[in-house]
Protein backbone atom coordinates (compact mmCIF):
# COMPACT_ATOMS: atom_id res chain seq x y z
CA UNK A 1 0.00 0.00 0.00
CA UNK A 2 1.22 3.48 -0.67
CA UNK A 3 -0.01 6.59 1.09
CA UNK A 4 0.05 9.91 -0.79
CA UNK A 5 2.56 12.35 0.67
CA UNK A 6 0.22 15.34 0.38
CA UNK A 7 -2.28 13.78 2.77
CA UNK A 8 -2.11 13.55 6.56
CA UNK A 9 -3.42 10.60 8.56
CA UNK A 10 -4.87 9.57 11.92
CA UNK A 11 -4.71 6.48 14.11
CA UNK A 12 -8.42 6.06 13.38
CA UNK A 13 -7.43 5.44 9.72
CA UNK A 14 -8.83 8.63 8.28
CA UNK A 15 -6.92 10.80 5.84
CA UNK A 16 -7.11 14.57 5.49
CA UNK A 17 -6.23 16.78 2.53
CA UNK A 18 -5.79 20.50 3.09
CA UNK A 19 -7.63 22.26 0.25
CA UNK A 20 -7.28 25.83 1.59
CA UNK A 21 -6.06 27.46 4.79
CA UNK A 22 -9.49 26.87 6.35
CA UNK A 23 -10.80 23.68 4.72
CA UNK A 24 -9.86 20.05 4.40
CA UNK A 25 -11.32 16.94 2.81
CA UNK A 26 -11.67 13.79 4.90
CA UNK A 27 -11.75 10.16 3.85
CA UNK A 28 -10.67 6.72 5.01
CA UNK A 29 -7.34 5.10 4.22
CA UNK A 30 -6.47 2.17 2.02
CA UNK A 31 -5.70 0.20 5.17
CA UNK A 32 -9.20 0.94 6.52
CA UNK A 33 -11.03 -0.09 3.35
CA UNK A 34 -8.96 -3.25 3.09
CA UNK A 35 -9.72 -4.20 6.69
CA UNK A 36 -13.44 -3.59 6.16
CA UNK A 37 -13.82 -5.47 2.88
CA UNK A 38 -16.59 -4.76 0.37
CA UNK A 39 -18.19 -1.49 1.48
CA UNK A 40 -21.95 -1.27 0.98
CA UNK A 41 -23.15 1.63 3.13
CA UNK A 42 -22.02 5.10 4.08
CA UNK A 43 -23.82 7.44 6.45
CA UNK A 44 -22.66 11.07 6.46
CA UNK A 45 -23.41 14.04 8.75
CA UNK A 46 -25.57 17.02 7.87
CA UNK A 47 -23.84 20.11 6.51
CA UNK A 48 -23.37 22.65 9.29
CA UNK A 49 -22.75 20.17 12.08
CA UNK A 50 -19.98 21.12 14.50
CA UNK A 51 -17.53 18.33 15.27
CA UNK A 52 -14.88 17.95 17.92
CA UNK A 53 -11.64 16.15 17.16
CA UNK A 54 -12.17 12.36 17.41
CA UNK A 55 -15.95 12.78 17.45
CA UNK A 56 -17.98 10.27 15.44
CA UNK A 57 -19.26 11.91 12.26
CA UNK A 58 -20.70 8.94 10.41
CA UNK A 59 -20.76 5.22 9.79
CA UNK A 60 -19.33 2.99 7.12
CA UNK A 61 -20.48 -0.60 6.68
CA UNK A 62 -19.06 -3.47 4.72
CA UNK A 63 -20.86 -6.74 4.11
CA UNK A 64 -19.40 -8.05 7.37
CA UNK A 65 -18.75 -5.10 9.63
CA UNK A 66 -19.97 -1.75 10.96
CA UNK A 67 -17.39 0.94 11.66
CA UNK A 68 -17.65 4.48 13.02
CA UNK A 69 -15.96 7.41 11.29
CA UNK A 70 -14.00 9.87 13.44
CA UNK A 71 -13.27 13.49 12.74
CA UNK A 72 -9.50 14.16 12.59
CA UNK A 73 -9.93 17.78 13.73
CA UNK A 74 -12.36 20.22 15.31
CA UNK A 75 -14.44 21.94 12.68
CA UNK A 76 -17.76 22.40 10.92
CA UNK A 77 -19.09 20.17 8.17
CA UNK A 78 -19.03 22.38 5.03
CA UNK A 79 -19.91 19.65 2.53
CA UNK A 80 -20.94 15.98 2.56
CA UNK A 81 -20.31 13.82 -0.48
CA UNK A 82 -23.76 12.41 -1.25
CA UNK A 83 -22.52 10.98 -4.57
CA UNK A 84 -20.13 8.79 -2.62
CA UNK A 85 -22.91 7.71 -0.25
CA UNK A 86 -24.86 6.40 -3.23
CA UNK A 87 -21.79 4.59 -4.59
CA UNK A 88 -19.84 3.57 -1.47
CA UNK A 89 -17.89 0.79 -3.25
CA UNK A 90 -15.62 3.61 -4.54
CA UNK A 91 -14.14 3.61 -1.05
CA UNK A 92 -12.67 0.21 -1.92
CA UNK A 93 -11.42 1.03 -5.38
CA UNK A 94 -10.05 4.55 -4.84
CA UNK A 95 -9.92 5.23 -1.11
CA UNK A 96 -7.57 8.22 -1.24
CA UNK A 97 -9.62 9.99 -3.91
CA UNK A 98 -12.98 9.33 -2.27
CA UNK A 99 -13.63 12.21 0.10
CA UNK A 100 -16.52 11.92 2.53
CA UNK A 101 -16.82 15.39 4.00
CA UNK A 102 -15.20 18.82 3.85
CA UNK A 103 -14.43 20.27 7.27
CA UNK A 104 -14.04 23.98 7.86
CA UNK A 105 -12.09 25.64 10.67
CA UNK A 106 -10.27 28.98 10.93
CA UNK A 107 -7.18 27.12 12.14
CA UNK A 108 -7.53 24.16 9.76
CA UNK A 109 -3.96 24.51 8.53
CA UNK A 110 -2.51 24.42 12.04
CA UNK A 111 -4.64 21.42 13.02
CA UNK A 112 -3.63 19.67 9.79
CA UNK A 113 0.04 19.94 10.73
CA UNK A 114 -0.54 18.01 13.96
CA UNK A 115 -1.69 14.86 12.08
CA UNK A 116 0.57 11.98 11.01
CA UNK A 117 2.60 12.16 7.82
CA UNK A 118 2.38 9.42 5.19
CA UNK A 119 5.61 7.88 6.46
CA UNK A 120 4.49 8.00 10.09
CA UNK A 121 1.15 6.42 9.17
CA UNK A 122 2.81 3.67 7.09
CA UNK A 123 5.03 2.86 10.05
CA UNK A 124 2.03 2.90 12.40
CA UNK A 125 0.03 0.51 10.20
CA UNK A 126 2.94 -1.93 10.20
CA UNK A 127 2.74 -2.17 14.00
CA UNK A 128 -0.92 -3.31 13.90
CA UNK B 1 -3.33 -20.49 20.64
CA UNK B 2 -5.87 -20.72 17.85
CA UNK B 3 -6.49 -24.07 16.20
CA UNK B 4 -5.46 -24.46 12.58
CA UNK B 5 -6.80 -26.75 9.88
CA UNK B 6 -4.67 -28.86 7.55
CA UNK B 7 -5.15 -26.12 4.93
CA UNK B 8 -3.69 -23.28 7.00
CA UNK B 9 -0.61 -22.89 4.79
CA UNK B 10 -2.80 -22.94 1.68
CA UNK B 11 -4.84 -20.04 3.05
CA UNK B 12 -1.70 -18.01 3.69
CA UNK B 13 -0.40 -18.73 0.18
CA UNK B 14 -3.74 -17.58 -1.24
CA UNK B 15 -3.52 -14.38 0.84
CA UNK B 16 -6.55 -15.30 2.89
CA UNK B 17 -7.42 -12.73 5.56
CA UNK B 18 -7.22 -14.85 8.69
CA UNK B 19 -9.54 -14.33 11.66
CA UNK B 20 -10.44 -16.04 14.92
CA UNK B 21 -13.64 -17.99 14.30
CA UNK B 22 -14.74 -19.83 17.43
CA UNK B 23 -11.14 -20.60 18.34
CA UNK B 24 -10.09 -21.51 14.79
CA UNK B 25 -7.79 -19.43 12.62
CA UNK B 26 -9.66 -19.36 9.30
CA UNK B 27 -9.92 -17.06 6.27
CA UNK B 28 -12.83 -14.61 6.34
CA UNK B 29 -12.08 -13.83 2.70
CA UNK B 30 -9.45 -14.07 -0.04
CA UNK B 31 -10.37 -11.89 -3.03
CA UNK B 32 -13.45 -10.35 -1.39
CA UNK B 33 -16.84 -11.41 -0.10
CA UNK B 34 -18.75 -10.13 -3.15
CA UNK B 35 -16.50 -11.84 -5.69
CA UNK B 36 -16.51 -15.09 -3.74
CA UNK B 37 -20.27 -15.02 -3.20
CA UNK B 38 -20.83 -14.44 -6.92
CA UNK B 39 -18.44 -17.24 -7.86
CA UNK B 40 -20.54 -19.70 -5.86
CA UNK B 41 -23.83 -18.45 -7.36
CA UNK B 42 -22.53 -18.53 -10.95
CA UNK B 43 -19.63 -21.00 -11.11
CA UNK B 44 -17.97 -22.62 -8.12
CA UNK B 45 -16.38 -21.88 -4.78
CA UNK B 46 -14.41 -24.06 -2.40
CA UNK B 47 -14.47 -23.64 1.36
CA UNK B 48 -12.27 -25.11 4.07
CA UNK B 49 -14.80 -26.29 6.63
CA UNK B 50 -12.44 -28.66 8.40
CA UNK B 51 -13.28 -26.98 11.70
CA UNK B 52 -16.68 -28.71 11.65
CA UNK B 53 -16.96 -31.65 14.04
CA UNK B 54 -17.30 -35.29 12.96
CA UNK B 55 -18.85 -37.63 15.52
CA UNK B 56 -19.42 -41.28 14.62
CA UNK B 57 -22.07 -43.54 16.14
CA UNK B 58 -21.45 -47.19 15.27
CA UNK B 59 -22.48 -50.67 16.26
CA UNK B 60 -25.58 -52.42 17.49
CA UNK B 61 -28.31 -50.01 18.55
CA UNK B 62 -26.91 -47.04 16.56
CA UNK B 63 -30.10 -46.25 14.67
CA UNK B 64 -32.26 -46.34 17.81
CA UNK B 65 -29.77 -44.26 19.79
CA UNK B 66 -29.40 -41.58 17.09
CA UNK B 67 -33.17 -41.36 16.89
CA UNK B 68 -33.30 -40.87 20.67
CA UNK B 69 -30.69 -38.12 20.39
CA UNK B 70 -32.18 -36.00 17.61
CA UNK B 71 -35.51 -34.40 16.72
CA UNK B 72 -35.72 -35.67 13.14
CA UNK B 73 -36.25 -39.34 12.26
CA UNK B 74 -33.36 -41.42 10.91
CA UNK B 75 -35.54 -44.54 10.71
CA UNK B 76 -36.68 -43.32 7.29
CA UNK B 77 -33.11 -43.09 5.92
CA UNK B 78 -31.52 -45.52 3.50
CA UNK B 79 -27.80 -46.22 3.60
CA UNK B 80 -25.96 -43.28 1.93
CA UNK B 81 -28.77 -40.87 2.72
CA UNK B 82 -28.34 -37.68 4.74
CA UNK B 83 -30.68 -35.69 6.96
CA UNK B 84 -30.65 -32.28 8.65
CA UNK B 85 -31.79 -32.21 12.27
CA UNK B 86 -31.67 -30.49 15.62
CA UNK B 87 -30.35 -32.08 18.79
CA UNK B 88 -32.04 -30.85 21.96
CA UNK B 89 -31.53 -30.87 25.69
CA UNK B 90 -34.21 -32.10 28.11
CA UNK B 91 -35.77 -28.61 28.19
CA UNK B 92 -36.24 -28.69 24.41
CA UNK B 93 -33.44 -26.14 23.87
CA UNK B 94 -31.21 -26.68 20.86
CA UNK B 95 -27.79 -28.09 21.75
CA UNK B 96 -26.82 -27.95 18.08
CA UNK B 97 -28.07 -28.37 14.54
CA UNK B 98 -26.39 -31.06 12.51
CA UNK B 99 -26.33 -33.18 9.39
CA UNK B 100 -26.55 -36.93 9.86
CA UNK B 101 -25.17 -39.31 7.25
CA UNK B 102 -26.26 -42.92 7.37
CA UNK B 103 -23.09 -44.68 6.19
CA UNK B 104 -24.08 -48.23 7.07
CA UNK B 105 -26.83 -50.28 8.62
CA UNK B 106 -25.47 -49.40 12.08
CA UNK B 107 -23.09 -46.55 11.25
CA UNK B 108 -23.87 -42.84 11.37
CA UNK B 109 -21.74 -39.75 10.89
CA UNK B 110 -22.96 -36.66 12.78
CA UNK B 111 -21.49 -33.43 11.43
CA UNK B 112 -21.78 -30.68 14.03
CA UNK B 113 -20.77 -27.04 14.42
CA UNK B 114 -17.10 -26.43 15.18
CA UNK B 115 -17.61 -24.33 18.28
CA UNK B 116 -20.11 -26.85 19.64
CA UNK B 117 -18.15 -30.05 19.00
CA UNK B 118 -16.89 -30.53 22.55
CA UNK B 119 -20.23 -29.53 24.06
CA UNK B 120 -22.06 -31.88 21.69
CA UNK B 121 -19.75 -34.79 22.37
CA UNK B 122 -20.18 -34.34 26.13
CA UNK B 123 -23.95 -34.07 25.68
CA UNK B 124 -24.06 -37.25 23.59
CA UNK B 125 -21.98 -39.14 26.12
CA UNK B 126 -24.21 -38.07 28.98
CA UNK B 127 -27.33 -39.06 27.04
CA UNK B 128 -25.67 -42.39 26.25
CA UNK B 129 -24.84 -42.99 29.91
CA UNK B 130 -28.52 -42.80 30.84
CA UNK B 131 -29.76 -44.48 27.68
CA UNK B 132 -31.63 -47.69 28.54
CA UNK B 133 -31.22 -49.47 25.19
CA UNK B 134 -28.24 -51.10 23.50
CA UNK B 135 -25.28 -48.72 23.66
CA UNK B 136 -23.42 -48.07 20.41
CA UNK B 137 -19.84 -46.79 20.19
CA UNK B 138 -19.59 -42.98 19.98
CA UNK B 139 -16.31 -41.40 18.89
CA UNK B 140 -15.26 -37.83 18.20
CA UNK B 141 -13.09 -38.08 15.08
CA UNK B 142 -12.98 -34.36 14.32
CA UNK B 143 -9.19 -34.24 14.52
CA UNK B 144 -8.80 -36.92 11.85
CA UNK B 145 -11.17 -35.40 9.29
CA UNK B 146 -10.82 -32.45 7.00
CA UNK B 147 -13.86 -31.15 5.19
CA UNK B 148 -13.90 -29.24 1.92
CA UNK B 149 -17.14 -27.82 0.53
CA UNK B 150 -17.28 -27.53 -3.27
CA UNK B 151 -20.32 -25.42 -4.08
CA UNK B 152 -21.91 -23.91 -7.16
CA UNK B 153 -23.43 -24.85 -10.52
CA UNK B 154 -20.05 -26.06 -11.82
CA UNK B 155 -19.18 -28.05 -8.69
CA UNK B 156 -20.07 -31.43 -10.15
CA UNK B 157 -18.08 -30.93 -13.37
CA UNK B 158 -15.01 -29.70 -11.49
CA UNK B 159 -15.03 -32.36 -8.76
CA UNK B 160 -15.72 -35.11 -11.32
CA UNK B 161 -12.24 -34.50 -12.72
CA UNK B 162 -10.73 -35.75 -9.46
CA UNK B 163 -12.79 -38.86 -8.79
CA UNK B 164 -14.03 -42.04 -10.46
CA UNK B 165 -17.19 -42.02 -8.35
CA UNK B 166 -20.02 -41.05 -10.68
CA UNK B 167 -21.19 -37.85 -9.06
CA UNK B 168 -24.31 -37.58 -11.22
CA UNK B 169 -25.57 -40.68 -9.41
CA UNK B 170 -25.45 -38.95 -6.02
CA UNK B 171 -28.75 -37.21 -5.43
CA UNK B 172 -29.19 -34.13 -3.23
CA UNK B 173 -28.81 -35.10 0.43
CA UNK B 174 -27.21 -38.43 -0.43
CA UNK B 175 -23.57 -39.48 -0.26
CA UNK B 176 -21.13 -42.14 -1.40
CA UNK B 177 -17.86 -43.42 -0.03
CA UNK B 178 -15.31 -43.24 -2.82
CA UNK B 179 -11.89 -41.89 -3.64
CA UNK B 180 -10.67 -38.44 -4.60
CA UNK B 181 -7.20 -38.48 -6.17
CA UNK B 182 -6.83 -41.96 -4.74
CA UNK B 183 -7.66 -40.87 -1.20
CA UNK B 184 -10.69 -42.42 0.54
CA UNK B 185 -13.42 -39.82 1.00
CA UNK B 186 -17.07 -39.48 1.87
CA UNK B 187 -18.57 -37.48 -0.99
CA UNK B 188 -21.90 -35.90 -0.02
CA UNK B 189 -24.24 -33.82 -2.14
CA UNK B 190 -24.95 -31.40 0.70
CA UNK B 191 -24.07 -27.81 1.45
CA UNK B 192 -24.84 -24.54 3.17
CA UNK B 193 -25.06 -22.16 0.21
CA UNK B 194 -28.33 -22.89 -1.60
CA UNK B 195 -26.38 -24.04 -4.64
CA UNK B 196 -25.79 -27.52 -5.93
CA UNK B 197 -22.52 -28.91 -4.65
CA UNK B 198 -20.64 -31.33 -2.49
CA UNK B 199 -19.11 -31.62 0.94
CA UNK B 200 -16.17 -33.99 1.02
CA UNK B 201 -14.82 -35.61 4.16
CA UNK B 202 -11.29 -36.93 3.95
CA UNK B 203 -8.24 -37.54 6.04
CA UNK B 204 -6.54 -34.49 7.52
CA UNK B 205 -3.20 -35.18 5.84
CA UNK B 206 -4.66 -35.57 2.32
CA UNK B 207 -6.67 -32.33 2.33
CA UNK B 208 -3.96 -30.00 0.92
CA UNK B 209 -3.44 -32.09 -2.20
CA UNK B 210 -7.18 -32.21 -2.94
CA UNK B 211 -7.57 -28.48 -2.22
CA UNK B 212 -4.75 -27.60 -4.63
CA UNK B 213 -6.13 -29.92 -7.32
CA UNK B 214 -9.57 -28.29 -7.03
CA UNK B 215 -8.02 -24.85 -7.48
CA UNK B 216 -5.99 -26.04 -10.44
CA UNK B 217 -8.88 -27.80 -12.20
CA UNK B 218 -11.49 -25.21 -11.36
CA UNK B 219 -9.83 -21.85 -11.84
CA UNK B 220 -10.40 -21.91 -15.62
CA UNK B 221 -14.10 -22.44 -14.81
CA UNK B 222 -14.24 -19.45 -12.49
CA UNK B 223 -13.70 -21.34 -9.24
CA UNK B 224 -12.56 -19.20 -6.31
CA UNK B 225 -11.43 -20.14 -2.83
CA UNK B 226 -14.08 -18.72 -0.48
CA UNK B 227 -13.93 -17.63 3.14
CA UNK B 228 -16.30 -17.44 6.06
CA UNK B 229 -17.66 -14.09 4.89
CA UNK B 230 -19.15 -15.52 1.69
CA UNK B 231 -20.27 -18.64 3.55
CA UNK B 232 -22.30 -16.37 5.82
CA UNK B 233 -23.88 -14.22 3.08
CA UNK B 234 -24.73 -17.32 1.01
CA UNK B 235 -26.47 -19.09 3.90
CA UNK B 236 -28.20 -15.89 4.94
CA UNK B 237 -29.75 -15.43 1.47
CA UNK B 238 -31.24 -18.91 1.95
CA UNK B 239 -32.32 -18.16 5.55
CA UNK B 240 -30.32 -21.15 6.76
CA UNK B 241 -29.91 -20.97 10.52
CA UNK B 242 -26.49 -20.43 12.08
CA UNK B 243 -25.88 -21.63 15.61
CA UNK B 244 -25.17 -18.69 17.92
CA UNK B 245 -27.32 -16.41 15.76
CA UNK B 246 -30.67 -18.07 15.04
CA UNK B 247 -30.18 -21.07 17.34
CA UNK B 248 -29.11 -21.25 20.97
CA UNK B 249 -29.34 -23.59 23.94
CA UNK B 250 -32.55 -21.75 24.88
CA UNK B 251 -34.34 -21.89 21.52
CA UNK B 252 -37.11 -24.38 21.02
CA UNK B 253 -37.17 -25.84 17.49
CA UNK B 254 -40.84 -24.87 17.09
CA UNK B 255 -39.99 -21.20 17.66
CA UNK B 256 -37.00 -21.00 15.30
CA UNK B 257 -38.38 -22.49 12.11
CA UNK B 258 -37.27 -26.08 12.75
CA UNK B 259 -40.69 -27.71 13.13
CA UNK B 260 -40.03 -29.43 9.79
CA UNK B 261 -37.18 -31.42 11.35
CA UNK B 262 -39.01 -32.08 14.63
CA UNK B 263 -40.88 -35.37 14.36
CA UNK B 264 -43.07 -35.60 17.44
CA UNK B 265 -44.94 -38.48 15.79
CA UNK B 266 -41.89 -40.67 15.18
CA UNK B 267 -41.87 -44.13 16.59
CA UNK B 268 -39.48 -43.37 19.45
CA UNK B 269 -39.00 -41.07 22.37
CA UNK B 270 -36.25 -38.44 22.07
CA UNK B 271 -34.43 -35.98 24.30
CA UNK B 272 -36.53 -32.84 24.65
CA UNK B 273 -39.72 -34.37 23.29
CA UNK B 274 -41.94 -33.66 26.29
CA UNK B 275 -40.89 -30.00 26.45
CA UNK B 276 -41.38 -29.55 22.71
CA UNK B 277 -44.77 -31.32 22.84
CA UNK B 278 -45.85 -29.04 25.67
CA UNK B 279 -44.96 -25.97 23.62
CA UNK B 280 -46.85 -27.38 20.67
CA UNK B 281 -49.90 -27.76 22.93
CA UNK B 282 -49.71 -24.25 24.36
CA UNK B 283 -48.72 -22.75 21.00
CA UNK B 284 -45.32 -21.30 20.00
CA UNK B 285 -45.00 -17.58 20.81
CA UNK B 286 -42.04 -16.68 18.61
CA UNK B 287 -41.04 -17.11 15.00
CA UNK B 288 -37.98 -16.62 12.85
CA UNK B 289 -38.76 -14.64 9.72
CA UNK B 290 -36.95 -12.87 6.91
CA UNK B 291 -37.14 -9.11 6.48
CA UNK B 292 -36.05 -6.69 3.82
CA UNK B 293 -35.16 -3.06 4.55
CA UNK B 294 -37.25 -0.53 2.67
CA UNK B 295 -34.32 1.87 2.90
CA UNK B 296 -30.53 1.65 3.10
CA UNK B 297 -30.16 0.69 6.78
CA UNK B 298 -28.64 -2.75 7.25
CA UNK B 299 -30.05 -4.94 10.02
CA UNK B 300 -27.32 -6.52 12.17
CA UNK B 301 -27.34 -9.16 14.90
CA UNK B 302 -28.72 -7.78 18.15
CA UNK B 303 -30.55 -4.76 16.70
CA UNK B 304 -34.00 -4.28 18.23
CA UNK B 305 -37.15 -4.84 16.17
CA UNK B 306 -40.33 -2.83 16.75
CA UNK B 307 -43.91 -3.08 15.54
CA UNK B 308 -45.42 -0.57 13.09
CA UNK B 309 -46.13 1.82 16.02
CA UNK B 310 -42.32 2.11 16.52
CA UNK B 311 -42.89 1.70 20.27
CA UNK B 312 -43.72 -1.93 20.91
CA UNK B 313 -40.59 -4.04 20.91
CA UNK B 314 -41.42 -7.34 19.18
CA UNK B 315 -38.02 -9.00 18.81
CA UNK B 316 -34.51 -8.71 17.56
CA UNK B 317 -32.30 -9.28 14.55
CA UNK B 318 -30.39 -12.58 14.62
CA UNK B 319 -28.43 -12.09 11.37
CA UNK B 320 -28.29 -9.41 8.72
CA UNK B 321 -26.25 -8.12 5.85
CA UNK B 322 -26.42 -6.37 2.53
CA UNK B 323 -27.43 -9.20 0.21
CA UNK B 324 -24.81 -9.53 -2.55
CA UNK B 325 -27.31 -11.21 -4.91
CA UNK B 326 -30.31 -8.94 -4.26
CA UNK B 327 -28.31 -5.73 -3.64
CA UNK B 328 -30.57 -4.86 -0.73
CA UNK B 329 -30.30 -5.12 3.06
CA UNK B 330 -31.84 -8.33 4.41
CA UNK B 331 -32.13 -9.83 7.84
CA UNK B 332 -33.42 -12.73 9.88
CA UNK B 333 -35.42 -11.60 12.89
CA UNK B 334 -36.74 -13.48 15.91
CA UNK B 335 -40.09 -11.91 16.72
CA UNK B 336 -43.45 -12.40 18.37
CA UNK B 337 -45.46 -14.75 16.21
CA UNK B 338 -48.27 -12.23 15.73
CA UNK B 339 -45.96 -10.30 13.38
CA UNK B 340 -44.74 -13.15 11.21
CA UNK B 341 -47.03 -12.74 8.17
CA UNK B 342 -45.41 -11.81 4.86
CA UNK B 343 -45.97 -8.12 4.21
CA UNK B 344 -46.02 -7.11 7.89
CA UNK B 345 -44.26 -3.78 8.44
CA UNK B 346 -41.59 -3.73 11.12
CA UNK B 347 -39.04 -1.19 12.25
CA UNK B 348 -35.46 -2.11 12.99
CA UNK B 349 -33.56 0.26 15.23
CA UNK B 350 -30.37 0.92 13.29
CA UNK B 351 -28.32 3.09 15.62
CA UNK B 352 -30.59 6.09 16.33
CA UNK B 353 -32.97 5.61 13.40
CA UNK B 354 -35.95 3.36 12.81
CA UNK B 355 -35.46 1.55 9.53
CA UNK B 356 -38.77 0.59 7.97
CA UNK B 357 -38.71 -3.04 6.89
CA UNK B 358 -41.14 -5.71 5.81
CA UNK B 359 -41.50 -9.41 6.33
CA UNK B 360 -40.75 -11.23 3.07
CA UNK B 361 -40.92 -14.77 1.77
CA UNK B 362 -37.81 -16.85 2.23
CA UNK B 363 -35.43 -18.03 0.96
CA UNK B 364 -34.58 -14.45 0.05
CA UNK B 365 -32.70 -15.67 -3.00
CA UNK B 366 -34.26 -17.87 -5.66
CA UNK B 367 -32.71 -19.08 -8.90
Amino acid sequence: MSYPQNLKYTKDHEWAELTSDTQMKIGITDHAQSALGDIVYLDLPKVGRELKAHETFGVVESIKAVSDLYSPIQGKVAQANSDLASEPSKLNTEPHQSWMIVLEASDAKAQFQTLMSADEYSAYVKTL
Amino acid sequence: MLKRTALFEEHLNLKGKMVDFGGWELPVQYSGVLAEHTAVRTACGIFDVSHMGEIFVEGAGSAEFVNFLITNDVSVLSIEQAQYSAMCNAQGGIVDDLVIYKLGHEKFLLVVNASNTDKDFAHIQSVLAQYPGAKPKVTNQSAQYSQIAVQGPKAEAILQGLTETRLSEIKTYWCKEGKILGTPAIIARTGYTGEDGFEIYLSWSEAPKVWRALLETGSAEGLLPCGLGARDTLRLEMKYALYGHELTDESNPLEVGLAWVTKLQKNSDFVGKSAISALKQSGPKKALVGIRSLGRGIPRQGYEVYAADRTTRVGQVTSGTSSPSLKTPIGIVWIDKAHEAVGTKLFVKVREEFQESEVVKTPFYKK
